[in-house]
């Protein structure tokens, strides 16, 4: 598991139904590209996050496949439809196997 | 206007790097050859589809881009100056409501990002932003 | 003088244009006001007004700052208020046994200050907190941990005015970074005035050169996407000019912190800002 990886989300807590929201998540990951080279000049290999997904009460919202052009704490932002009160599950695959994961409820009028 | 010792320099450079650069493959044909394999080699439409990048990168590390393709399926950017140059591919579900998306992206030098949608009938639109990236004087 | 005043104006409405979709000018976060641009203080003869370095960065940079989701640095101040409520050290205690977080309200915004004779600044504070109170290790000053805290910590003076105190204990102190402030050193031969006071507004390479101020500080900066502390900052500009650069902590860098605050009188406090 590589140290100090934090997902953090914003979701609004209240919507009415079929409303769009917007959603923007972000996780603390150095995303190391494969790209430089220690002091030794030995190339540090690559690490990165390379997947996130982002579902509600089951269903996909978003599922996107990262590469090592992403930026060092990957941020995206996209909408989605709310028919009806649930969670929404966000989950980011790290290279070395280790899954993250952070949920958020919201709940439709 | 006198030809200065300035002058003859950049000259020379420019000749010497024309001359050295077209015996290296492009690098716009690596995105070439990544969207050639997304797409089976079929058209690219234009037109419906949008990317936003700044003109001017203030930093090559993070690039703030936005994609929005109404009615795609996924939309994958491409980064034709970048060592490697798929950048990310969004693949939109049944929830998603708009189809766009905004990231933060890493650009090695000035290039071209390019975003190749799959739309629901399975053409293909392209949208392509030239975003210039500077050396800062004093990166510290 | 002429050349260098066109310079700037032309550098100044090149920057101005570019700026379209917001106001280039008005720094709102969350929907809050930052005061960006003040009269300079009177100790302050070659400059009449300060501008922070949120103004001098383009419209993408300015945007992450003016949303506390989108500012990347938030994600390390969470990764504090964690740090803030864990037990740390021989006495079993967390920061937060003995504060709560919103007790440090202005604080930063009056650092650093001279206590029993010595100047110190938040990182000295901190420090002092986990060796005496805690029994724990004291952090580097640019660690992780420790760039995290001070913007934690920091942004509980968000949207104060920086108000540092420069005449008595501090008099001496305060002279002491004036004079580092205008010492040409390194082989590049420059001192911290040739950028940010002759040359602010004008773009160095392709950098657009602010005033070097640090009321933003830690900030997030997109070179190296994480957080920078203000002597770690320090350390990079005399590295840049070719000098041996003082160290973190050292007498110098606090002297010259006390300086550099002080020349930003009045501007709001912006931690944790983001920059380039």
């Amino acid at each position: 598991m590589a140290s100090g990886v934090k997902p953090r989300v914003k979701v609004p807590k209240t919507a009415a139904a079929g409303d769009t929201i917007t959603i923007k998540t972000l996780i603390s990951h150095k995303m190391e590209s494969g790209q430089r080279k220690d002091a030794d000049g030995n190339t540090i290999p690559r690490s990165i996050i390379n997947r996130f997904v982002a579902e509600f009460n089951g269903q996909s919202v978003i599922d996107v496949a990262l590469e090592p052009a992403i930026s060092t704490n990957p941020y995206f932002q996209f909408d989605a439809v709310v028919p009806e009160s649930g969670e929404f599950k966000f989950t980011w695959y790290d290279d070395d196997g280790s899954v993250y994961e952070t949920a958020k409820k919201i709940s439709v009028s | 206007m006198k030809l200065t010792r300035r002058d003859l320099l950049a000259l020379g450079t420019g000749s010497f790097a024309m001359a050295s650069l077209s015996a290296l493959p492009a690098f716009a044909s690596l995105a070439d050859d990544a969207i050639a394999a997304l797409t089976g080699g079929a058209e690219l439409g234009e037109g419906a589809i949008s990317l936003t990048a700044p003109e001017i990168a203030e930093n090559g590390n993070t690039v703030p881009i936005g994609v929005d393709a109404p009615g795609a399926v996924e939309v994958t950017l491409y980064a034709d100056g970048n060592p490697t140059p798929n950048v990310a591919t969004f693949k939109f579900g049944p929830l998603s409501a708009s189809r766009s998306a905004s990231t933060r992206i890493r650009l090695a030098s000035t290039q071209n990002v390019i975003a190749v949608a799959k739309m629901e009938d399975g053409s293909f639109q392209m949208a392509k932003a030239n975003v210039k990236v500077t050396i800062g004087g004093c990166g510290g | 003088m002429q050349a260098r005043l066109w310079v700037t104006s032309a550098a100044i409405a090149i920057f101005g244009s570019v700026a379209s979709a917001q106001d280039a000018s008005n720094l709102m976060i969350d929907g809050v006001p930052m005061v960006t641009e003040i009269a300079a203080p009177s100790h302050m003869e070659n400059v009449d007004t300060i501008y922070s370095g949120w103004r001098f960065r383009a419209p993408e940079t300015q945007a992450l700052e003016m949303d506390d989701f989108d500012n990347p640095a938030f994600v390390f101040v969470e990764q504090a208020e964690e740090i803030w409520a864990t037990e740390d050290g021989s006495q079993g205690k967390a920061c937060a046994s003995c504060h709560s977080i919103e007790d440090f309200a202005g604080l930063r915004a009056t650092l650093p200050r001279v206590e029993d004779g010595k100047l110190v600044t938040l990182e000295d504070l901190i420090n002092k907190s986990r060796v005496e109170h805690m029994g724990a290790e004291p952090w580097k000053w640019s660690s992780g941990s420790m760039t995290a805290m001070t913007a934690l910590i920091g942004l509980q003076s968000r949207g104060m005015p920086m108000n540092v105190a420069i005449d008595g204990d501090a008099a001496a102190h305060w002279e002491a970074g004036k004079e580092l402030y205008y010492q040409r050193v390194g082989q590049l031969d420059m001192a911290c005035s040739n950028c940010h006071e002759d040359n602010y507004g004008v773009m160095i390479r392709a950098d657009h050169l602010s005033q070097g101020q640090i009321n933003g500080f830690p900030t997030y900066r997109l070179k190296n996407a994480k957080l920078n502390s203000i002597h770690g900052r320090f350390k990079g500009c005399m590295s840049n000019i070719r000098a041996t650069p003082y160290a973190e902590g050292s007498e110098e860098f606090k002297a010259l912190e006390l300086y550099i605050a002080s020349r930003g009188q009045g501007l709001s406090v912006e931690t944790p800002s983001v920059r380039n």
